[in-house]
């Protein structure tokens, strides 16, 4: 029969191929699937991966909206990869996006119309702070009672669902809306509006951020007595309690950090393309992150990458759906497999396929 | 010599064959949900599709679905403009200021808003005046019901889906002093998992007639399981609930598409507000089931046939608003600027509106 036995050691190298081959092997599923579907796969895949770059009608444009839509997946997973190393499992980032975007837009409310560059910073800090407070319901449960993180964090999404619809239905509903559920506009003030820096590439200052949090996150994981301390608990939590790191702090810490770099990406995200807070603003980035924190094997330089693919299926996908004809649904399903055949991947990596007859 | 001619020739063949392809008229269109949700974004691809049947090569219809509300589909607004779209139909509420910003960048192109109010010079609003067709399944409801409770799935509290609870109740209540009805906000428009939750919600606290105003079949496969009533919403929903389903508010929307579409391949598009109802076919009533005793069924298309005919307002008073204010006096009917931003409930329906 066949079975899978441990490697002793896993390649390296083969680690960081990993991805490569499932984005590779997923082209050509995906080709498949949009054969079966009747549509010409190459054209599909040159679609998806390259029009959004060379296209000469679409290429200007989506050149400058791939950063927007890599922007948040690449601050979100960012946060989440160092939880995901010291084997902390936010799963509720989305929950932490909403809640930072309605404590920070509800700083910006209660200012309004104040002016001033002043503004949009205290925003941000709000936003950090109100996803990092969401994130320590499930670090202060976990730590004191030892319940899951996974469940709890991802129950608080649909509460934070539920308190975004309250709020922009109650108390941070637009005076000028008419009574539909939204809150007033924070692009249409200059202080509350997410400067564009550079536009060709859809750099708005959030994605700045990012990134410069992106490197943050590398030397705090590489170079850092907290970063050696995170890495040691997910790698050996036994060795970790011996070398004297307290596990309660790893939870709150790394919990913490992912909560604040969610509520961050979510004040930007208001702040930034969606304008103003509605229940619609939450597209699932919180979602989303999880998997480019995966593709990017954990690593703040592959997550930036990773960030970017996943943002590239997402406008390539629409640019097929409008030059071929190809349902979302299937757009999705390409998404999907990217994951798959990672973890697949990953197995093959780890695990060896052996024949062994069975013993009676 | 003559090889040149030829070249010349191919060449102007090729030029007018160029200009025949330019001539093409575009039309995009963008779904909040996917087209197979049988229900809003289906009916808005099936007025996409009588455009393509009116025209046939004239026209080239682009469309896509799922677009979520918000910077994503302003996204791809910009992305159908770009690639040479003439005029744009955003099918969903949310799309509303995507479509004026988008518009603001693109004054050669038209956008059509569906169910909005705000317009430019190269935007059009349009909606239906569904709170017509919950009037006639108002009524049904109403004498249908042997709880007396009726449950309500509303999606967000808009003026649009207020409207509609109101005109409901107002219908069965004429009908049926005696009753009630139950609101559940479910803040989607499209969610089957959500959407059949509330609906499990309404009939465990005793509803007997289900109506929604989300987009999926979801409330009505419920009711079939369940053994209760319900109404199509958006499409027919006949298939969901061949027992189930009493009647149902179908949007038609191919006329308008095809009129619009018609416009701007004649030069003589301008930006329009348009809110049509049952008379010019926008809101059709499906066929009443054989379930719906004969003399309900007749007092419902009475009622259809007077909105129709124009003698017939559902909002006519005497009607007082929840907290007991007068809004309209006996015989004065309301005016589309209320009706447009209506955001509180009639007297009678239970429960707080979400405001």
């Amino acid at each position: 029969m066949l079975r899978l036995e441990p490697r002793q050691q896993a390649s390296s190298t083969m680690r960081w191929l990993t991805p490569i081959l499932a984005v590779a092997i997923t082209m050509v599923m995906g080709g498949f699937l949009f054969a079966a579907m009747g549509k010409d796969p190459f054209e599909a895949i040159k679609i998806i991966f390259l029009d959004p770059f060379f296209h000469e009608t679409f290429g200007p444009y989506s050149r400058s909206q791939l950063m927007v839509k890599a922007g948040p997946l690449i601050l979100i997973a960012t946060g989440l990869s160092i939880g995901f190393r010291a084997g902390v499992w936010n799963i509720g980032a989305e929950g932490q996006f909403v809640m930072g975007a309605i404590a920070g837009g509800a700083v910006g409310l209660a200012l309004y119309p104040a002016e001033g560059i002043w503004v949009l910073p205290l925003m941000t800090i709000a936003g950090a702070l109100g996803g990092m407070a969401w994130a320590m319901i499930p670090a202060f449960l976990k730590i004191k009672f030892n319940t899951n993180e996974i469940l709890v964090s991802l129950m608080l999404v649909y509460v934070a669902y539920n308190f975004l619809a309250a709020m922009v239905t109650g108390p941070l509903k637009s005076p000028d809306g008419f009574g539909f559920p939204e809150s007033r506009s924070f692009t249409s003030v200059d202080s509350t509006h997410l400067p564009m820096i550079y536009e060709p590439l859809g750099m708005h200052a959030g994605v700045m951020v990012a990134l410069a949090l992106v490197i943050a996150a590398y030397v705090m994981m590489e170079r850092h007595l907290l970063g050696f301390q995170i890495r040691l608990t997910g790698e050996s939590p036994r060795a970790a309690k011996f070398a004297g790191v307290n596990p309660a702090i790893i939870v709150a810490v790394t919990l913490g950090i992912s909560g604040a770099l969610a509520g961050m990406a979510g004040l930007f995200e208001v702040t930034g393309p969606a304008g103003k807070l509605t229940t619609n603003f939450p597209v699932g980035y919180g979602f989303t992150a999880i998997i480019v924190a995966f593709l990017g094997r954990l690593n703040p330089i592959g997550i930036v990458l990773a960030g970017l693919l996943m943002a590239l299926t997402y406008i390539g996908g629409e640019l097929a759906q409008l030059s071929l004809g190809i349902p979302a649904a299937a757009i999705s399903v390409f998404q999907g497999m990217m994951l798959f055949f990672l973890l697949a991947v990953d197995v093959f990596v780890n695990y060896r396929l052996v024949w062994k007859k069975e013993v009676k | 010599m003559k090889f040149t001619t030829t070249l010349a020739a191919a060449a102007a063949l090729a030029l007018g064959l160029g200009g025949s392809a330019i001539a093409q008229t575009k039309a995009g269109f963008i779904y909040v949900g996917p087209v197979g949700d049988l229900g809003w974004s289906y009916e808005h691809d099936q007025g996409r599709q009588a455009v393509v049947e009116a025209f046939g090569d004239a026209v080239e219809t682009t469309y896509v679905e799922s677009v979520p509300e918000g910077a994503d589909a302003e996204r791809v607004m910009t992305q159908m403009a770009l690639g040479g779209a003439d005029i744009i139909f955003t099918t969903s509420f949310g799309y509303m200021d995507p479509t004026l910003n988008v518009a603001a960048k693109f004054p050669n192109v038209k956008f059509e808003h569906a169910t909005g109010y705000k317009r430019a010079d190269n935007v059009s609003t349009y909606s239906a005046r569904f709170y017509e067709g919950r009037h006639v399944i108002g009524l049904i409801a109403g004498r249908m019901t042997e709880s007396n409770t009726v449950g309500y799935i509303a999606s967000f509290p808009i003026p649009e889906v207020v409207r509609g609870i109101n005109a409901a109740y107002l219908a069965a209540k004429s009908v049926n002093p005696d009753v009630q009805f139950k609101v559940v906000w479910v803040y989607t428009w499209f969610d089957p998992g959500k959407e059949a939750d509330a609906a499990n919600a309404l009939i465990e606290q005793g509803a007997d007639v289900i109506m929604q105003h989300t987009d999926s079949p979801a409330a009505m496969t419920i009711a079939e399981e369940k053994g209760i009533f319900a109404f199509g919403q958006a499409s027919d929903m006949m298939q969901f609930g061949p027992t189930a389903r009493l009647s149902s508010i179908i949007d038609n929307w191919g006329p308008y598409y095809v009129e619009r579409v018609k416009a701007v391949m004649d030069g003589t598009w301008a930006s329009v507000d348009t809110w049509d109802g049952i008379a010019p076919g926008m809101v059709e009533i499906g066929e009443f089931s054989d379930r719906i005793p004969a003399d309900v069924q007749a007092e419902a298309q009475a009622a259809s046939d007077a909105i129709a005919a124009g003698t017939l307002h559902p909002f006519t008073g005497p009607i007082n608003k929840q907290d007991g204010s007068v809004w309209l006096a006996a015989g004065e009917t309301a005016d589309d600027g209320t009706l447009a931003g209506m955001n509180f409930y009639v007297e009678g329906v239970e429960g707080e509106l979400p405001n």
